[in-house]
């Protein structure tokens, strides 16, 4: 684990809560979606804050892949789970609302099960075998596909 | 008989989450880190490589089937129920499938955190 990858865990909690944000944000604004006129939802795209969202939500997709590329999922579940605790706090300190007691538990938990996942590997190292074969694969995809390893 | 449906729905997310999640870190390790593969041949290939497994195909389709469950299950039962209860079993589901399909070493401290942060979205989500 580097900088660059603690970065990519950032960028996970970072999208995923201001795309949600901006989408809750956007589609407050353009209303209830009645059941029989389900095709609006695609009008609701012409919303810049649900535009935004939807980009900032790929940004969240493209980041948790680039993180499980090189971490376990169960290393980079609880990054996402930070975004709940990140959202709280935007609620308490920017939009000033009144959190109960027992969410701040919540927020106590969730932030003290990400130190405890944080302080481990990232990654099992997989005894040869598994490691080796996927290796080998990924040697030979890179060798089919014209470059030099 | 609607809080039937509604816990079939959450479990219909947590399944449809779980396998989702399970066979895109699966399609991820298969391509390979994904920042050093771009220093070696560059993002455009990278993508390619990505698009081009199967695997990513299935966990996008298992993570739609996931968000169309949670509008059904939002349809039946009130989102202070359904969102924290399939948050946090998700949480517990993904480090069982993880062991056992992704062979992860999920030890005692996996164990616990995991635990944690679901008891701390089920509160903070609640």
């Amino acid at each position: 684990m580097n900088f660059r990858k603690y970065l990519v865990l950032a960028g996970v909690t970072v999208f995923a809560v201001a795309g949600d944000s901006m989408l809750s944000h956007g589609m407050k604004q353009v209303g209830a979606i009645s059941l029989h006129h389900l095709q609006s939802v695609f009008l609701a795209v012409a919303n810049p804050w649900v535009a935004l969202g939807i980009l900032f939500l790929l940004g969240f997709f493209a980041t948790y892949m680039t993180a499980l590329s090189w971490a376990d999922l169960t290393y980079v579940m609880p990054a996402t789970a930070l975004g709940y605790v990140l959202l709280a706090l935007v609620a308490r300190f920017v939009l000033h609302e009144h959190i109960s007691p027992l969410r701040w538990l919540g927020i106590v938990l969730i932030t003290a099960g990400v130190g405890f996942v944080a302080g481990g590997p990232a990654l099992t190292e997989h005894p040869l075998g598994e490691a080796a074969k996927l290796a080998e694969k990924s040697r030979a995809a890179a060798v089919a596909s014209g470059v030099e390893v | 008989m609607r809080d039937l449906y509604t816990w079939g729905a959450i479990f219909a997310i947590v399944f449809a989450s779980v396998v989702g999640d399970v066979l895109l870190s699966h399609a991820m390790k298969q391509v390979g880190d994904v920042g050093a593969l771009r220093r070696r041949i560059g993002l455009a290939r990278v993508i390619a490589r990505t698009l081009s497994n199967p695997n990513f195909f299935f966990a996008v389709a298992s993570m739609a089937a996931a968000f169309f469950s949670l509008l059904f299950a939002l349809s039946w039962g009130d989102v202070s129920l359904v969102a924290p209860a399939a948050a946090s079993l998700t949480f517990i589901a993904n480090a069982v499938a993880a062991k056992i399909f992704l062979h992860e070493r999920v030890d005692r401290r996996r164990w616990i955190a995991a635990s944690l942060v679901a008891a701390g979205v089920a509160l903070l989500a609640g």
